[in-house]
């Protein structure tokens, strides 16, 4: 661990552009002792008045500190955002959950291990040196959205959650702004190191819910083993019918991007149609168009298919066919 | 003057001697009598020792392949950086009794050790070892087991008859090639050593197993005296095989040590010690079996390739119980080594059976399914009577208790057939497999001292890796001389006591319990002289010496303390019996249907291993290796780069050891046995036959549920999927 300075904030205003934030630090602190990240200065933002889970227009205010077993936990989360409650239990372990927070959820990095690895080509962590992952080992690469320079995924749960509900990211800063979750997080391109849109001295305050559309809501993860694992797939869904039809869908994608994935080519073609097999099926077809893989993840695709359509059949109530 | 009772195992012991003690705590369930100092963090492990001036130095690793260092550059900010051509490239094997190949500029497999920084704090030494320039000459080495040309070590192949020839005349054959891949020890305690000089004196803490052949390694490697080094691991925090031998790390504080002239402290991280620890080399395993048309194998073949480092005699001993497990008049063994640079292979968790048998299991449960006899009946038709090819007896043999006995608790009468119980998107089977580990006694010796007062003291060199020692060599002692547990205190872990077994294969509690029961025999015979009886008609319970109608209290009988030691050398029941334990697996899975996900609903063991010397520590035993078996069958896999090789999985989070979520309740069961030629305990090894074929188990389960068999391990959601089609 290279030396730091280190501040505390005492309102988001004495957080300087330079400095890396930290609040619960469960991912950065690892990324700091490998010097994976080395940053001078580091601000601690855990005392701010961020932790508050209240009601925002109809829907819900998420301070960017609530920690993850809090947010879990809370009894409004859980009534009318199970899916959010279920991606925050699918992730990390218990000890984890209780220090990671909203905001820095958002913000966690790769698992990739060549990303980790500082004897390793990574674009993502030294801009311009190669991205060793390809020809590696890639079982956790991505299917969706990657580039030449980095195949890496976003490995989080909650806010593949989070997209699913259209959440929005409250941002503090010199032009304080508000940025749906869709766009929060930046494919990777031809500059991987960029990975969300936020700007140096801007902090994210709080997440807003949209108010609550009820339905059916499901995390499906699957992973390489039961518990504390990254996902190789995973799926947030929000599904509503009404008279036998589909009327509202909402899926996200953990896993097989570098940003919680959302197709809504493939949510559409769900929309005012009976459930069955051959339309979740165009559906996974869709979504799974641009898919493209070599080597060790090209498993995700027929995984993320068969986990599609297992997750809405099951969130559909339609009794399997096959 | 210490007496030392010798005892040479060269005969049967079937006095059940221990059955006639009147204490009654041996065998007792009793709690681990570290575990309140463990839990409350008063145990301090290696790196936790914290001496007056204590430097801190980290491992500078090298980043290629292969090659030779020509420059080390300087490390700002640090007290030193040491290039000793006394370091070591990697750890010793178990019981070897010179150090491991020195000289770190010489670069084997990336991410070895080549030098030490030390600075003042742990932080300054890690970011200097981390960004020191290092100048080297690499070479290109081949990192993938099928790139060379394999060695086939003479020693190690067998054969009697000709395997083809009963495949080729058989009513049912198997023939299938598996795959498993290398896995790492994962010990919660990384591997750390403080060592700290008093002139020419070395006192290392150490993250050590086997501390009598430790202390040996590391005198060759330092090139002292055995004399001038004393260490001391009182506590392990898990060995799994990777501290059954020095490594870097304690080396290097003991150069840096001497050189700055205060105490230095060398702790792994994390990824160092997946970098650095022996891992179990993956291995490729081609079965072929031959059965006849009454179920009997005729003929049974087991090639294997596994790999290590081209300057490492360690070869993986993948088919060790191949020769014994089952009979079949023709019989092959191939062993091929292929020498490439990945990481140094050595010992983990049971090396051998873990995987051997495991995979060989797996072999039976498909020739079975081919042949249309239940496993069960296929494995009882086909247990020898005396050890195949050498005709030795068995010192015991209770596979086809194991298997009745595990039929019948388990439930296995109400298997359906593959694929034939659904529970909604769940698939659900039942699988079994044979458990099978060889048995190994270790000379150990131990000092015990009965003080006047009613107490006793033991101690030997022998560690406590989390196994439960300290709790059974004070049972064993209180048994012997009639006190209760709480009067025996254990001291373990100092190479200033008698040296014994250490903890590795097995055979800790047995080798070192012998040694104890031993000294305690002793005293008991010079208890008996003041009693004026035999030793054999001498009843100690309670702190009373009885014999016919006579009845003293010990306080009485000794003036002072009586103190003598016990020395157990394995003999010739080694060479005339086959030894082994056996036991049978038993697993009931779930497999979704899409995802591919298996879930362990159901796991149970049934054990032979001689007497059990404490219920709950021995049953923990099979529940870890039980739990390891659903890592290899599931979860388990150290991944290497298919260019240098190197570890690319490297922590707790990606190296995938089972979660409580992975591991269902398990049941244990012990069979009662006493095994006479392993010594007066009658006690034989329990660590790893938990592990061994309990992967086999959850494997030949998956198939029952779902039909895929998964021959490259571990059976993760995407392999599943692969064969589940649709």
């Amino acid at each position: 661990m290279r030396e730091f300075t280190y501040l505390r904030a005492n309102s988001v205003a004495d957080v300087p552009a330079g400095a890396t934030i930290i609040a619960g630090g469960t991912n950065l602190l690892d990324l700091m002792k490998l010097e994976v990240m080395a940053p001078d200065a580091l601000v601690d933002i855990t005392r701010l008045d961020l932790n508050r889970i209240e009601p925002h227009e109809g829907g819900l205010r998420i301070g960017a500190l609530v920690r993850n077993s809090d947010l879990a936990a809370d009894p409004v989360v859980r009534r009318d955002y199970p899916v959010l409650s279920r991606a925050l239990l699918a992730g990390a372990s218990g000890q984890l959950r209780n220090m990671a927070t909203t905001g820095g959820n958002l913000m966690q990095r790769t698992r990739c291990p060549y990303f980790y690895d500082r004897r390793m080509a990574c674009n993502k962590r030294d801009p311009g040196t190669g991205c060793a992952a390809q020809g590696g080992v890639t079982r956790h690469h991505a299917i969706l959205g990657a580039s030449d320079r980095c195949i890496a995924t976003y490995p989080g749960d909650m806010a593949v959650a989070l997209l699913a509900l259209d959440a929005v990211v409250q941002i503090d800063g010199p032009a304080p702004r508000e940025v749906p979750l869709a766009d929060f997080h930046l494919l990777p391109g031809e500059t991987p190191h960029v990975e969300t849109v936020l700007k140096p001295g801007e902090v994210i305050t709080g997440v807003t819910l949209p108010a609550p559309v009820g339905g059916e809501q499901r995390y499906r993860k699957v992973r390489d083993r039961a518990s504390y694992a990254f996902a190789l797939v995973s799926i947030a869904a929000v599904i509503r019918m009404e008279q036998g039809q589909i009327s509202h869908a909402a899926l996200a994608f953990g896993g097989v991007a570098a940003k919680p994935w959302r197709d809504g080519d493939a949510e559409a073609v769900l929309l005012g149609r009976e459930p069955s097999d051959a339309l979740f099926a165009q559906a996974a077809d869709i979504l799974l168009k641009p898919a493209r893989a070599f080597g060790d993840h090209a498993f995700k695709i027929p995984l993320l298919r068969r986990t599609l359509m297992a997750t809405l059949r099951d969130a559909t109530g339609l009794e399997a066919t096959a | 003057m210490t007496l030392t009772r010798h005892l040479r195992v060269d005969g049967p012991n079937h006095d059940d001697r221990l059955d006639l003690m009147a204490q009654g705590v041996l065998g007792q369930p009793l709690n681990r009598l570290e575990g309140p100092l463990k839990v409350t963090g008063r145990a301090t492990y290696a790196a936790e020792a914290r001496p007056r001036n204590m430097a801190y130095g980290v491992l500078v690793q090298a980043t290629v392949p292969a090659g030779k260092v020509l420059e080390i550059g300087d490390a700002p900010g640090a007290l030193a950086v040491i290039q000793d051509k006394r370091m070591v490239r990697y750890a010793a094997q178990g019981m070897d009794e010179k150090g491991p190949t020195s000289g770190p500029d010489r670069i084997e497999y990336m991410g070895q050790s080549i030098a030490l920084v030390v600075a003042e704090s742990f932080e300054a030494a890690r970011h200097a070892a981390q960004n020191i320039a290092v100048r080297y000459k690499s070479e290109d080495v081949p990192v993938l087991p099928d790139a060379v040309a394999p060695e086939l070590p003479p020693k190690k192949q067998s054969a009697v008859g000709d395997v083809d020839k009963a495949m080729r005349d058989a009513a049912v054959t198997l023939d299938q090639v598996w795959h498993t891949p290398s896995q790492m020890s994962a010990a919660m305690e990384p591997h750390a050593a403080i060592a700290e000089w008093d002139g020419d004196q070395v006192t290392i803490r150490a993250a050590l197993q086997m501390l009598s052949s430790n202390r040996k390694q590391m005198a060759d490697a330092l090139g002292i005296k055995e004399k001038n080094l004393r260490l001391l691991a009182p506590y392990v925090g898990g060995g799994f095989g990777s501290k059954l031998g020095i490594n870097a790390e304690a080396v290097a504080a003991a150069i840096a040590a001497k050189q700055l002239g205060r105490p230095v402290m060398v702790a792994m991280t994390r990824q160092q010690v997946f970098d650095l620890a022996h891992r179990r080399s993956e291995t490729r395993q081609r079965i072929r079996l031959a059965l006849d048309g009454d179920g009997r194998l005729t003929g049974i073949g087991h090639d294997v390739l596994v790999s290590n480092l081209p300057s490492s005699e360690f070869t993986e001993p993948v088919a060790q119980a191949t020769p014994f497990t089952y009979q079949a008049a023709q019989r092959q063994v191939v062993h091929a080594v292929a020498r490439i640079h990945r990481g140094c292979a050595g010992s983990v968790r049971a090396p051998g059976e873990a995987v051997g048998v495991t995979v060989f299991e797996c072999a039976m449960d498909e020739l079975a399914e081919a042949a249309g006899i239940d496993p069960v009946e296929l494995r009882l038709r086909n247990i020898p009577d005396v050890e195949p090819t050498t005709e030795r007896p068995f010192s015991s043999h209770m596979l086809a208790e194991a298997l009745q006995e595990g039929a019948r608790l388990f439930g296995w009468s109400g298997r359906k057939s593959v694929g034939q119980r659904v529970e909604g998107e769940w698939m659900i089977g039942m699988g079994m497999a044979a458990a099978v580990r060889v048995n190994m006694l270790i000379e150990s010796r131990a000092r015990v001292t009965l003080l006047q007062d009613g107490h006793a003291i033991v101690e030997t060199d022998m560690t406590d890796i989390g196994t439960g020692t300290y709790t059974i060599l004070g049972q064993l002692a209180a048994e012997m001389l009639g006190l209760p547990a709480e009067r025996v205190e254990v001291r373990l872990g100092d190479t200033d006591f008698p040296p014994a077994s250490g903890s590795g294969g097995s055979f800790g509690a047995a080798s070192s319990g012998n040694s104890v029961y031993l000294a305690c025999e002793e005293i008991r015979s010079q208890i008996a002289t003041v009693m004026g009886c035999n030793e054999a008609d001498l009843t100690l319970q309670d702190g009373v010496a009885r014999a016919g109608n006579v009845s003293r209290p010990l306080s009485e009988l000794i003036t002072g303390q009586v103190t003598a030691d016990g020395h157990l050398q394995p003999g010739k029941t080694e060479k005339s019996h086959r030894q082994a334990t056996w036991g049978s697996h038993w697993a009931e899975v779930a497999v979704n249907r899409w995802t591919g996900e298996v879930r362990v609903r159901r796991m149970m063991g049934v054990f032979a291993c001689g007497r059990v010397l404490n219920e709950k520590t021995a049953r923990s035993q099979c529940l870890g290796g039980m739990s390891f078996g659903i890592g290899i069958a599931l979860t388990e896999a150290m991944e290497h780069d298919p260019r240098d090789g190197h570890a690319v999985s490297r922590d707790l989070a990606e190296y995938h050891v089972p979660t409580h979520a992975d591991v269902p309740a398990l049941e244990v069961h012990f069979l009662p046995e006493r095994d006479a030629y392993v010594g007066p305990l009658q006690a034989k090894g329990l660590g790893e036959l938990g592990i061994c074929g309990a992967g086999a188990a959850v494997l030949n389960a998956i198939h029952n549920a779902c039909g895929v068999r998964v021959r490259d391990l571990p059976a993760t959601p995407d392999k599943i999927i692969a064969g589940l089609g649709g």
